[in-house]
């Protein structure tokens, strides 16, 4: 059976991917909302925000980023309810396929789709004058950070997709993932909170992940920060990951 | 081919099936046959490997479906009660996606030779989203046949088909059973079974209380009585007399089994 998972999971990911490029518009709408959060407060609001040196946009893209991620990852959900909605789950199901390679093919295309909206978001920002003095190494650490928190969210969205009763329900639980990042050192410096607030921000993932991905791209040592953002992406990954298997095995019953 | 004896199901507290023996033989035609509710769609479920049993057994061409779901998967084909397409792909892409994922050799050449049996050879490049009701049921059911799996599960092959559509699945499932392949079906539609299945077997509160030829079945009732009726075309032959028949749009022209003209005694229609 497990001979079967590679081969699989590469025919139900181009499945997917074909999915994605006949309606580009979640690549779009994914990357539109951030843009959108990016140009307010960079055009709006930006002025009257202090962060230190530096352009804001700068200070701000890392955040923006994870928001673009966080928005994007809803789509597994709601692809994999409407999967098992309709008849084609259950005929999937009943073929001697790799029965994990129908999740892993939808983590694979969250994937690559969110990397695209990434790319889109990050494309504007240098439009709009972002600057980076990122190594190769550094981006390469970037990226692999935003992978990262992409197969971490998309885990999440799977068990979102798996137990969801409704469409709505499938990706609503992306709505407080996509608030925590406003709560975090991604749009200003936690030290400006009230106290709990600030304890709040300065311990929940987000900001660990932001500081990292910051100091990455200003080409600056990344510190202790980047432990703590691994620490946090990887244990959100395997939990969600074991979590996920578990409600599958279940479902199949 | 198909063996199940003793297997229940129940799902929370309510019973479903409470005790189901069934055997089908090679290149037989089974229909189960029951009302909403009945527990067909379990049973099919079940022998399919999408739900597991709570007891008794199961075993599809030597493979028992709890020990060895796998192998059992490589002998069947399941056609749920919605078609199990998929829209965002066109009617090539989705058998082509069958081939791949029962990893045959050529996928493209099994795919079109399907498409050209389907009469979708036409449609092929079209997204399946753009398929009427029955263009949309052939391609779930070729999308069955991909591999030629020994066994084909169909649940509610016909429902929200129109008559034509109706008769075009019916001479596709009779071509399958002559050609060796063992066929299970649920149905609602007592005609249907009638015309469809070399038995019969009703399922009711969980349980198959009687299974037969429809001649047999029809047997366990007092004999006829003669009674003289002026035979009324039904409305379904003067839908189909109107607007052609239905075996020239499909497959074979050959064969009109299953037509509703095999009625004893109904009016002579030509076809």
């Amino acid at each position: 059976m497990s001979t079967h998972v590679i081969r699989d999971t590469r025919v139900l990911t181009g499945r997917s991917l074909r999915h994605i490029l006949r309606s580009p518009d979640t690549i779009i709408t994914t990357a539109v909302t951030p843009v959108a959060l990016l140009m307010l407060f960079v055009w709006v609001f930006g002025g009257a925000i202090h962060t230190g040196s530096g352009a804001y946009i700068d200070y701000l893209l890392p955040g923006i980023l994870l928001i673009t991620i966080a928005s994007g990852v809803a789509y597994t959900a709601y692809r994999l309810f409407l999967d098992m909605q309709g008849g084609i789950f259950e005929r999937f199901q009943s073929m001697p396929i790799a029965r994990s390679s129908v999740l892993w093919a939808q983590v694979l295309t969250s994937a690559v789709a969110n990397l695209l909206s990434v790319a889109i978001v990050t494309a504007i920002a240098f439009a709009m004058g972002f600057r980076t003095s990122a190594s190769l190494g550094a981006w390469l650490g970037a990226v692999g950070i935003l992978l990262l928190f992409t197969l971490a969210l998309t885990w999440l969205a799977v068990i979102a997709g798996l137990s969801a009763k409704t469409v709505d329900g499938a990706s609503a639980f992306s709505y407080p993932l996509i608030f925590l990042p406003f709560i975090s050192s991604a749009f200003v410096p936690t030290t400006t909170m009230p106290a709990p607030v600030a304890w709040f921000a300065e311990h929940q993932p987000v900001t660990s992940i932001v500081d990292t991905l910051r100091a990455l791209f200003a080409g600056q040592p990344v510190g202790g920060e980047i432990w703590v953002a691994l620490g946090w992406l990887v244990g959100v990954l395997l939990l969600a990951w074991f979590w996920a298997i578990a409600l599958y095995r279940r479902r199949l019953r | 081919m198909i063996h199940v004896s003793g297997l229940t199901k129940a799902f929370k507290n309510v019973s479903v099936l409470r005790g189901v023996d069934l055997d089908v033989a090679t290149g037989e035609i089974v229909a189960l046959l029951g009302s909403n509710g009945a527990g067909k769609t379990t049973l099919i479920r079940i022998l399919a490997t999408v739900c597991r049993p709570d007891a008794g057994t199961a075993v599809i061409n030597g493979h028992d479906v709890a020990t060895a779901p796998q192998q059992v998967r490589e002998s069947i084909s399941l056609t749920g009660q919605f078609a199990a397409v998929d829209e965002a792909l066109t009617g090539r892409e989705n058998l082509v996606l069958v081939a791949q994922l029962r990893h045959l050799p050529d996928p493209r050449g099994v795919a079109d030779q399907l498409l050209s049996r389907f009469a979708l050879t036409e449609a092929r490049d079209r997204r399946a989203a753009t398929y009427s009701g029955g263009m949309r049921r052939r391609l779930d059911i070729a999308m069955s046949l991909v591999g030629r799996p020994p066994v084909i599960f169909l649940d509610e092959p016909t429902t929200g088909l129109d008559p034509q559509s109706r008769l075009e699945v019916w001479q596709l499932v009779r071509e399958l059973a002559d050609a060796g392949t063992t066929v299970l079906l649920t149905t609602q539609d007592l005609d249907e079974a009638e015309h469809l299945a070399d038995r019969i077997a009703i399922l009711h509160r969980g349980r198959i209380i009687h299974s037969g030829s429809p001649a047999a079945l029809k047997r366990l009732l007092p004999a006829a009585e003669i009674e003289y009726v002026e035979k009324q075309p039904t409305l379904e032959e003067v839908f189909l007399a109107l607007v052609g028949s239905p075996t020239s749009n499909v497959g074979s022209p050959t064969s009109n089994v299953g037509s509703p003209t095999s009625n004893v005694g109904s009016t002579a229609q030509g076809e």
